[in-house]
């Protein structure tokens, strides 16, 4: 079944597969696929990159939702405690949250390990502190966006689900949420497009993405131009497919919309 | 017929209702207090890892840092500014080629990482060595320092010509139809009805940007630029010292905040016209 599974993959590798680019364009060049060039590693490296930000994409959304719904409610200290989130990490560079994530969880993970009498080196997961960093950033980011969608939603909506005898949680998700992905699919649209730009940085707690893979070509090759314009050229590439692939979620979105 | 003879005698006022203790009262209490209690560690965290010698000696570096973002930040916004006129006239103009070329431009730098910007521009220029000193540019592509200020301006040309893009478009028409009614020039009614109204526009989104910059001129540390980011990378590779990044935090937080109180007051200053 897996091995199955990965020969369709390998066939469908839009990089080194039978059909990809660089083993059509990168014969024999520097982006050659296999040992001759570097076309497999960065290949690896963009695959890196889409599956951070994928996986940072639920995570992020579900704290910033939870961040919106603080913020809008009617507890005062609840909608302090969202404020000092978002501003914090508005605040904070992408760049120095990362750092931040990256040597904050280890000292803190050493100090909890060492009260329980484990004395070893403890490293990491760039890829979870990436994830997290990122995550954080992105979450504080969408609960704005979602804050003011949750404000776009008249209130007899909620009435109306009083009135129709459903629960909270239940007005929620059947009568509240769909609106409001529908108002803010833009703002996360844009925010998706910030995400898959804001990845880049985990290259600099040695991650392999696009951008550390390109890296070690251009010192290994000395062709730096070469290869930092192809890891634009990926990063462009991406944001393309991506805004094609929003437009078509954007079209479905709006299908059920009351056209007024 | 029926009348009142006696009025009501007046009742004291309903007893205040306990506020009942809810779920998202219990959660808001139980985040401060966590939040408090990140505050006292790192608070400890300072005071406990104190060290005079250290303070000394990163300070100024710090301080130095501190003035190496803002100028950088502060040239590169009002570069991009004088850039972003002419990309933002072409995107608007009927020119078909023009048109296309500022649209590349701005898609490009849009959707590309800075810090795949950056190092393009400081590694993938700077190998062309040979060539650049025969032409007499290469003091320019060898220090980190011009690099770092050439991809940040590049970079903020393009947002900023899609900011002034925006708000001119978002002047209504019938204000260019009324200045030439009024048989204004188009040049003047560009500066003296157009511009106005569309910098009022334009002003959240200029905040914005700014604020942007502040915190993506960080990257320039990557390339060995010693701004602030760059100073805490120094002081951290040298001191394995956690605090390192908690100053550092302080110093962003301190700049975006007063930056958007700011211009929030600016905002409501220009605008006091425009409130009914």
């Amino acid at each position: 079944m897996s091995g199955w599974l990965s020969a369709l993959f390998d066939t469908l590798d839009p990089f080194c597969g039978p059909a990809g680019i660089f083993t059509w364009l990168g014969q024999g060049s520097l982006i050659a696929c296999g040992d001759a060039g570097w076309g497999d590693e960065i290949a690896f490296g963009v695959k890196v990159t889409i599956t951070l930000a994928l996986a940072t994409l639920p995570v992020g959304l579900v704290i910033g939702f939870l961040i919106a719904l603080a913020a809008q409610s009617e507890e005062r200290l609840l909608r302090l405690a969202a404020g000092i989130y978002t501003t914090i990490f508005r605040g904070l560079p992408e760049l120095l949250t990362l750092f931040i994530v990256y040597y904050g969880a280890q000292i803190l993970l050493q100090t909890v390990l060492s009260t329980f009498g484990y004395d070893g080196r403890v490293e990491i997961n760039a890829f979870v502190a990436g994830m997290v960093a990122l995550a954080v950033v992105f979450s504080s980011y969408s609960s704005e966006v979602l804050l003011s969608a949750f404000r776009a939603i008249p209130r007899g909506q909620y009435e109306a689900g009083d009135a129709l005898g459903l629960r909270r949680w239940r007005t929620m998700f059947l009568i509240v949420l769909p609106q409001l992905i529908r108002i803010a699919l833009p703002g996360l649209t844009n925010l998706w497009l910030i995400l898959l730009k804001d990845t880049s940085y985990v290259s600099v707690i040695g991650l392999a993405d696009i951008i550390r893979q390109t890296g070690i070509a251009a010192r290994v090759s000395r062709e730096a131009f070469f290869f930092y314009t192809i890891a634009c050229l990926l990063y462009l590439a991406l944001a393309m497919i991506s805004s094609f692939g929003l437009g078509f979620i954007e079209r479905w979105a709006k299908r059920s919309g009351v056209s007024r | 017929m029926s009348f009142v003879k006696e009025l009501i005698a007046p009742r004291p006022a309903p007893a205040v209702a306990d506020r009942p203790l809810t779920a998202a009262k219990v959660t808001g209490m139980i985040v401060l207090v966590l939040w408090g209690l990140l505050a006292v560690a790192l608070v400890m965290m300072v005071i406990n890892g104190w060290d005079t010698a250290k303070f000394e000696r990163y300070g100024p570096r710090y301080l130095n840092g501190l003035w190496t973002t803002i100028s950088l930040v502060g040239i590169s916004i009002v570069l991009g500014a004088i850039l972003s006129l002419p990309i933002a006239f072409a995107r608007m103009s009927k020119n078909r080629v023009l048109n296309t070329i500022a649209y590349a431009y701005v898609y490009l730098f849009r959707s590309t990482p800075l810090l795949a910007q950056l190092f393009l521009i400081y590694y993938g220029l700077g190998s062309f060595r040979a060539e650049l000193e025969s032409v007499g540019l290469w003091w320019f592509y060898r220090e980190a320092w011009y690099c770092g200020l050439f991809s940040l301006t590049i970079n903020t040309a393009a947002y900023q010509a899609e900011i002034l893009r925006g708000a001119i478009e978002s002047v209504p028409r019938g204000q260019h139809e009324s200045a030439a009614a009024l048989g204004i020039s188009k040049h003047i009614t560009l500066r003296k009805v157009i511009l106005p109204q569309a910098l009022i526009v334009a002003l959240r989104p200029y905040g914005n940007e700014v604020i942007l910059m502040i915190k993506g001129s960080a990257v320039v540390a990557i390339v060995t630029v010693f701004d602030l980011m760059g100073e805490t990378r120094y002081a951290f590779s040298r001191t394995f010292d956690y605090q390192t990044y908690l100053w550092a935090a302080i110093f962003y937080l301190t700049m975006v905040e007063a930056l958007r109180h700011l211009w929030a007051f600016l905002e409501a200053r220009l605008t006091r016209h425009l409130k009914r």
